[in-house]
């Protein structure tokens, strides 16, 4: 009788494993990181090299170092961090709303399947609507100003939070409620020890959606506004052509849609110990 | 050996209900009269389908009955039954002392507590040592190892097993067959087994009830006169074998691609 392993590795007979130089070893420990930076590397010297023989038009397209000055010469103007401030704080808000309505409204709908009857065709017919097409009357409810915004947010995420969260609970195994029930545990205790933990990873996954929605939500309501705001400065870049500054702005939101995601990641490992270890992707 | 007190008494349980495809009434269980008594151990075998596990079901108030009644335990001390459900029915996020643990916690016992009052029964299956492993830790036959050990933990007047080494490799299976006569014979406990294993049945238990194909009703109910305590090698004496024919037969008689007629040869 022994406990089954997680994972388990191949071992190389010694005579074999010895042949390999210390370099190859370290490679093949790392390889999936150092093949992928130097899948980037390759694909920003092509850029810069190009650019700079005059292959590909640096006007149009700039360089990996004309974007690096452009963000040097951006980091000392206050405009940019005021539009940094007022975007960070249109992400955060939008989300947190989303997320703090989202995740509860989908455990109920998810649980009560009548109140999941009485709501689904409103939740169908948003989640089908391109949001887009919202944006002129949310502006004509609510003005150019940061409620407007926080709401672009708050509907792009909403619904990709909600809805995984739903079906997470709906698809809670029937063999685990029998034995709650079986068990004599309360309703309270049923949703705390069988439903909740079941549908983590449904929720995490609805929020990793959402956080890829909330940044298009920011972009698309500043452009719209075209008040402030990185989306506005992107914008502002394109239209003076400015290409490397518009570069560094997307880049901002990129570096911030990467640091949520790891983030959420991090925060999973720890709901999630009770999951034989996965192939990272 | 046994008690003169009845564990469990079913009279004319009948179970009917809508298949929600065809809109038709199926009837899953036609009638089951049955007593168990203190201590007795009790196996029901049957063909696949024929309503054993919704029994079951039934006798732990998971499902209720169209007719009939069903009344279990005396009022002794523990909860009056608990349930070994079949493979992959412990909680995934909880470690196995939480596993354990969890009839007491559902009963309102403090987590400290029931996690102290569960650590006995984690030793008694065998599995001391691996109280804070997760279920995906564990093997097949760990698994149900745990899974008795949850339902012993509430201490239960009568223990229902619904098929719980069905999914376990065969040499597992007589290993844990073995371990749970020595484990009841410990904590002195009524079993109601299921299982469509003959010769399962037939090692377990003081008594074997064949089932009907569906609706289900009782065909036979046989005594088991082989001692005790037994060892995995009854099953290889004429005695032994002598019952698997006869169950087998009765068994037979319900499957239609064999017939009546070859189940007698």
């Amino acid at each position: 009788m022994t406990a089954a392993t997680g994972t388990m590795r191949p071992v190389r007979h010694p005579s074999l494993r010895r042949r390999r130089s210390p370099l190859a070893r370290w490679y093949r420990r790392h390889e999936r990181a150092v093949l992928g930076i130097v899948g980037i590397t390759a694909f920003l010297l092509f850029w810069e090299l190009g650019s700079r023989a005059g292959v590909i038009d640096a006007f149009f397209f700039s360089r990996p170092t004309g974007i690096l000055e452009a963000a040097v010469a951006e980091v000392q103007l206050p405009r940019f961090w005021n539009d940094v401030r007022v975007s960070a704080f249109e992400f955060f808000g939008g989300f947190i709303i989303a997320v703090g309505l989202g995740v509860p409204l989908g455990l109920l709908l998810g649980w009560y399947r009548r109140l999941s009857y009485l709501v689904d065709p409103w939740l169908n017919l948003f989640n089908s609507l391109p949001r887009l097409a919202l944006l002129p009357i949310i502006v004509l409810w609510l003005g150019l100003g940061t409620e407007a915004k926080l709401a672009t947010v708050f509907l792009g995420a909403f619904f990709s939070i909600v809805i995984p969260t739903v079906q997470g609970v709906r698809t809670v195994d029937r063999r685990l409620l029998d034995v709650a029930t079986s068990f004599g545990a309360s309703q309270r205790r049923i949703f705390t020890s069988v439903v909740l933990p079941a549908t983590v990873p449904f929720i995490v996954t609805g929020i990793r959606l959402g956080i890829g929605r909330a940044l298009i939500g920011v972009v698309l309501a500043e452009i719209y506004a075209q008040t402030e705001g990185l989306g506005v400065m992107i914008d502002r870049s394109a239209d003076t052509l400015q290409a490397g500054r518009m570069f560094f702005g997307i880049l901002i939101f990129v570096a911030a849609g990467v640091i949520s995601v790891q983030g959420l990641r991090r925060i999973e490992e720890s709901f999630q110990r009770w999951r034989p270890a996965q192939e990272e992707s | 050996m046994h008690g003169t007190e009845i564990a469990l008494s079913a009279r004319g349980v009948r179970l009917e209900y809508m298949d929600r495809a065809t809109r038709v009434s199926m009837l899953a269980i036609e009638r089951m009269d049955l007593d168990i008594h203190e201590g007795e151990f009790v196996a029901i075998v049957g063909p696949s389908g024929c309503g054993k596990t919704t029994f079951l079901k039934i006798v732990d108030g998971l499902l209720p009955v169209t007719d009939g009644e069903i009344v279990v335990g005396s009022g002794g001390h523990g909860r009056d039954h608990a349930m070994v459900f079949q493979d992959s029915s412990l909680f995934p996020w909880y470690s196995v002392l939480d596993n354990v643990a969890y009839g007491l916690v559902c009963q309102g016992v403090g987590k400290r507590e029931a996690q102290d009052r569960a650590r006995p029964y984690i030793d008694m299956v065998g599995l001391s040592g691996f109280q804070s492993k997760f279920p995906y830790q564990l093997s097949g036959g760990m698994q149900q190892r745990a899974n008795l050990a949850r339902a012993l933990t509430v201490d239960p007047e009568l223990l229902l097993m619904d098929e719980p080494f069905a999914s376990l490799d065969a040499q597992t299976r007589e290993l844990m067959q073995a371990e749970l006569l020595r484990i009841c014979a410990a904590a002195g406990k009524t079993v109601l087994f299921i299982t469509h294993q003959i010769d399962e049945a037939i090692f377990l238990a003081d008594r074997v009830i064949v089932m009907s194909a569906r609706p289900g009703r009782i065909l036979a109910d046989i005594d088991i006169e082989l001692s005790r305590p037994r060892e995995l090698s009854v099953k290889r004496t004429a005695p032994f074998t002598a019952y698997e024919d006869q169950v087998w037969k009765l068994i037979a008689s319900q499957l239609p691609a064999l017939g009546p007629q070859r189940a007698a040869a």
